[in-house]
């Protein structure tokens, strides 16, 4: 029982914690990467809400992909999504992320995310305006607080299924196996 | 006198991650007012360490890469216990009586080593441009600090903190007043410590990633993170120490402190970043010539 109410407490203090200091590592693939730097700085201030954008893949716990993602691209974003440390979170932005949007016709790009990430928040639009992107950071620390966002597990729970999927459009697949 | 005295030893490093942690916090938040923005609430950085250490770590590099955040982390517990935190009746001194300024010195640097040791092992080009230049940075910061340090010295004719800090009795004989050439020197020395805007080459946002830590996440980088709010709180009580006489309790030692952490604080705001070798001949040129003239002048 006593060990039971130190995990709880333990948990409690954890989401909180991540709720409240999102550090973002914004891949700007495409044209949406425009939106945010007016969220970021003096205009709308995302850091008020403890989010900050981070530098490299090993200290970010959000991944922000803004916009498109060519085939090329896409074999980086999982290597950048792998080195993260878990727990970490993935957010689609724009529409071009949740099923192709203008590109899908396109012969190099992919057009649903969710099948080689698990996304936990899309955020549609395009381009969602800085308010829109705020908007899914809201979201998705109700998520964290609720215990919702946890597509890090799904990751490593159905590896095999994201892996066929990846290298189903990634055909020169050279990639370093990581033991996370 | 020994429970308490053995409560602070356990205590102290708490205390001075917390006050440091809580500094930078009311840093970024200036630096939010002064950008006009809102900013982040001022727990911020401890938050942020919060999640860290909450984090899961799978990352590995080799031996040095996990011993480095812990050898930091250790170098700065050692620093904080020859200080003298409080002076007075109700002081709190650890272990100063069996150190002097010259292994502070000495000791300082140890975290340093460690971190420039680990980053290497990282294997990231950034992290290597970060450690190279953060150690040519130090060799040049460390010129006037070390002359100042000499200075008061030689001043006093000792090499203990006590002895320093008992010469100031009172407001007029600081040593910001009695030395003003070594306080100006030891002040942009501690510009360069600091490692704010206009010497803030080592971790370089935007240019290389985050420097010598870009490899580091998770439960090590809360390590390094709690070791810079440590790190930072030792910088400051040791400059009160020298410079303003110490502090009889801990209102006085806050107000002096945050004082210190503002001047790096308001020069950062205001200025952009030097290029390493811009920083290192600045250094060598200004505070050191500013030093040299003081050191002179006591010897004479």
């Amino acid at each position: 029982m006593k060990e039971d109410w130190g995990k709880e407490a333990g948990n409690i203090i954890a989401r909180w914690a991540r709720k409240h200091s999102l550090w973002v590592l914004a891949y700007g693939t495409g044209c949406g990467a425009i939106e945010i730097p007016p969220t970021m700085t003096s205009r709308y201030d995302a850091e008020r809400f403890g989010i900050t954008g981070m530098a490299t893949p090993r200290q970010a716990d959000v991944l922000l992909i803004t916009g498109y993602l060519a085939v090329k691209t896409l074999k980086r974003v999982i290597r950048t999504y792998e080195q993260m440390q878990s727990p970490k979170y993935v957010m689609g932005f724009g529409s071009c992320t949740i099923n192709g949007g203008m590109y899908w016709d396109s012969y190099n790009t992919i057009k649903r995310l969710d099948d080689y990430l698990p996304v936990d928040i899309f955020i549609n639009g395009c381009m969602p305006r800085p308010e829109g992107v705020i908007d899914g950071f809201i979201e998705l620390q109700k998520l964290i607080d609720s215990g919702q966002a946890n597509g890090w597990k799904k990751y490593q729970d159905n590896l095999e299924w994201y892996r066929t999927n990846q290298k189903k459009v990634i055909k020169n697949w050279k990639m370093p196996d990581y033991n996370w | 006198m020994d429970t308490s005295f053995n409560l602070w030893i356990l205590l102290m490093p708490f205390v001075g991650a917390l006050v440091g942690l809580t500094y930078m916090g009311i840093g970024r938040r200036i630096i939010a007012r002064v950008q006009h923005r809102y900013g982040p609430p001022i727990f911020q950085n401890i938050v942020d360490v919060l999640k860290l250490y909450s984090k899961k770590t799978a990352i590995t590099h080799g031996v040095m890469f996990h011993l480095a955040p812990t050898l930091a982390i250790t170098g700065t517990i050692s620093t904080l216990m020859f200080l003298p935190i409080l002076t007075g009746p109700h002081g709190i001194y650890l272990f100063s009586f069996k150190g002097d300024l010259i292994l502070l010195m000495y000791i300082m640097v140890f975290g340093c080593l460690a971190m420039a040791l680990g980053a290497g092992q990282s294997g990231n080009p950034n992290s290597a441009i970060g450690v190279s230049r953060g150690l040519s940075q130090m060799v040049g910061y460390e010129a006037p600090f070390v002359i100042a340090m000499v200075t008061l010295m030689v001043q006093f004719n000792t090499t203990s903190v006590h002895d320093i800090i008992k010469a100031q009795d009172s407001f007029v004989h600081w040593n910001m007043f009695q030395s003003p050439f070594a306080f100006i020197a030891a002040l942009f020395a501690f510009l360069g410590f600091m490692g704010n805007k206009p010497f803030d080459v080592v971790i370089a946002p935007a240019e290389i990633a985050s420097g010598p830590p870009s490899e580091f996440g998770g439960k090590y980088l809360a390590l390094m993170q709690t070791n810079r709010g440590m790190f930072a709180f030792v910088k400051l009580v040791l400059y009160v120490d020298l410079f303003m006489g110490g502090a009889a309790n801990f209102v006085s030692l806050l107000a002096k402190t945050f004082f210190f952490y503002l001047i790096p604080l308001f020069v950062g705001i205001v200025n952009p970043r030097f290029r390493t070798e811009q920083a290192i001949t600045f250094f060598w040129k200004w505070p050191t010539v500013i030093g040299l003239l003081g050191f002179l002048m006591v010897i004479l």
